[in-house]
């Protein structure tokens, strides 16, 4: 792609960061991020921008600390006691770990999917969906009915289980669940939504299925995906951060990161010399 | 392969053994089981369940007072327990850094080892020596000491059963963690949580020994808290220790039909839960 053009980003300083597209705007913007785990760093001094209603993919072996990254953007390891976030996320230019910032209105606005898919086994298909929305206090049916189909729609779920919405989320097949967990998701209208390793638990069509809908989910939210498997990073996402040994080696657009890294590290991952 | 015959012949000793042993545990099980049915059956009648106790000497009533007694005295103590317990049990396992869960699982474990009796003698001086008079309230409270450790307990252990991928698809949606713990987390334990109470309740149901200076049994049907009231085991023990042939008859019968409420509370358990 010919929009991108080396340019150092005057946010970061980081010189590896290109970007010639003027509509491109920042939604998340990381300061000096680190995930201690007691005397342990699983994540340092990270600094990486993810850019509205792009698809931005974090790769790297296992154990690099790409999902622990991934769960500091959403405060996610305010749950765990021994980890602790330092740093800076700024959404939309507010820094989410700031005094007086509820971690559960950061977890409304940047959803998030799991690797394995999780829906609430209590609930059906739709209860799944209006979750979110019902438990804040939403009750008016017409409004719910509308939430369901619209996420449901954009899960690419609708067409299966429009005739069985009160169905138990638990009979649907592995793929069909993640699309569910998506669709609820999606359901609270994030800004953003982070996904662990989406497709790891699914097989090859519902892989294709999830994909594809990513590609088209990036009109309405902006999307942080890790993976472990570099040809779905080339697939869906636009930009690529590399993580290895906690450190994000290098950061650019998918296309220049793929075809012309500039860390020997980048390369020897991405070339399958280790990973 | 006279290894393989080796193994095939260990692997059926050990189940002998395992059999034998289950065999020895449940023998005098069933013995009681079946002495108390053989007896208490050919003793149940209808007046039985409708009339109430005769004088000394005289043949004939029944258990009506005692039966009702117990049922509104446990499930009363039920009502106490339930809010408690289960408050006690989501805190021991949601919040495992709280402050106050050590003092609260010492608690627990404490109230939990504490014979009955001294539950009834808490409740004789929180309620009896107070108001001044036995009563059935008194008699469902002691019931609640002894409900609560056990509810706290059981529903402790259900809800760190249920996988924490749960908590954090609620947590990720949004929504805050009070509402997680209640709206997702303890339904998806339900069927867990509510075989506790259930055994709880027939635990204390049979206990005798708390009502003794509590509820302290009554020979009139009642269904006055604030009046002393009649129960089951005790009505059985005073029965049971009278020189009277057709009194141990009757007590025979309260203990079928004591086994009959716990057999229905277990029934009454799995269709609950059923289908999950």
């Amino acid at each position: 792609m010919s929009e991108f053009r080396p340019m150092a980003s005057p946010e970061t300083g980081h010189t590896e960061i290109m970007t010639l597209d003027p509509s491109l705007k920042t939604r998340i913007e990381t300061r000096h991020v680190t995930v201690m785990y007691g005397q342990k760093a699983g994540v340092k001094d990270v600094d990486m921008p993810i850019y509205a209603n792009k698809v931005t993919a974090l790769i790297g072996p296992s154990g690099c600390g790409k999902t622990t990254f991934l769960r500091a953007l959403n405060r996610m390891h305010d749950l765990t006691p021994s980890a602790r976030v330092t740093g800076e996320v700024l959404l939309d230019g507010i820094n989410v770990y700031a005094a007086g910032v509820d971690p559960v209105e950061v977890r409304r606005k940047i959803g998030m999917v799991f690797q394995k898919p999780n829906p609430f086994p209590t609930l059906s298909i739709y209860g799944n969906v209006v979750a979110g929305l019902r438990l804040v206090g939403i009750r008016k049916k017409s409004l719910l009915d509308d939430a369901v189909e619209r996420a449901l729609s954009q899960a690419v779920l609708w067409n299966e289980v429009k005739d069985r919405l009160n169905a138990p989320s638990m009979s649907l097949s592995g793929g069909q669940q993640q699309r569910l967990c998506i669709a609820r998701a999606l359901a609270v209208e994030p800004e953003v939504l982070l996904m662990d390793e989406p497709t790891s638990a699914l097989d090859p069509i519902s892989t294709q299925s999830i994909e594809d809908l990513l590609t088209e989910l990036k009109n309405h939210v902006t999307i942080t995906i890790v993976t472990h498997n570099m040809q779905q990073a080339g697939r869906v996402s636009d930009f690529t951060g590399y993580f290895l040994n906690g450190d994000m080696v290098e950061f650019g657009p998918t296309n220049l990161l793929f075809t012309t890294p500039k860390d020997k590290r980048t390369e020897a991952y991405i070339t399958g010399r280790f990973g | 392969m006279r290894n393989l015959q080796a193994r095939y012949t260990r692997d059926r000793l050990i189940l002998i053994v395992v059999i034998a042993g289950t065999i020895l545990a449940a023998l005098p099980l069933t013995l009681v089981l079946g002495y108390a049915l053989v007896n208490g059956f050919s003793s149940l009648n209808w007046d039985f369940f409708t009339k109430g106790p005769k004088p000394p000497g005289e043949l004939g009533g029944g258990m009506a007072p005692a039966i009702v007694g117990t049922l509104i005295i446990t499930g009363v103590g039920l009502l106490m327990a339930t809010p408690f317990g289960i408050a006690a049990g989501i805190l021991l396992a949601e919040y495992p850094d709280n402050k106050l869960n050590p003092t609260l699982r010492l608690l627990s474990d404490t109230l939990n080892g504490m014979p009955a009796i001294l539950k009834g003698l808490l409740a004789y001086v929180l309620v009896v020596k107070v108001q001044g008079s036995f009563s059935g309230f008194s008699g469902s409270l002691a019931m609640a000491f002894i409900m609560i450790p056990i509810i706290a307990k059981t529903t402790e252990s259900v809800l760190k059963l249920v996988p924490w991928n749960i908590r954090e698809a609620g947590l990720a949606l949004g929504l805050p963690r009070w509402r997680v713990i209640l709206s997702l987390v303890l339904p998806a334990a339900r069927a867990g949580v509510v075989t506790g109470l259930l055994l709880a309740t027939a635990r204390a149901a049979g206990e005798a020994a708390p009502l003794i200076f509590t509820a302290f049994g009554n020979s009139l049907l009642t269904y006055n808290l604030s009046q002393p009231m009649d129960a089951l085991p005790l009505r059985l023990y005073a029965y049971a220790i009278s020189p009277y042939e057709d009194w141990h008859r009757q007590a025979w019968a309260a203990a079928v039909v004591l086994l009959g409420l716990v057999v229905l509370t277990s029934l009454l358990a799995r269709w609950v839960t059923r289908g999950r």
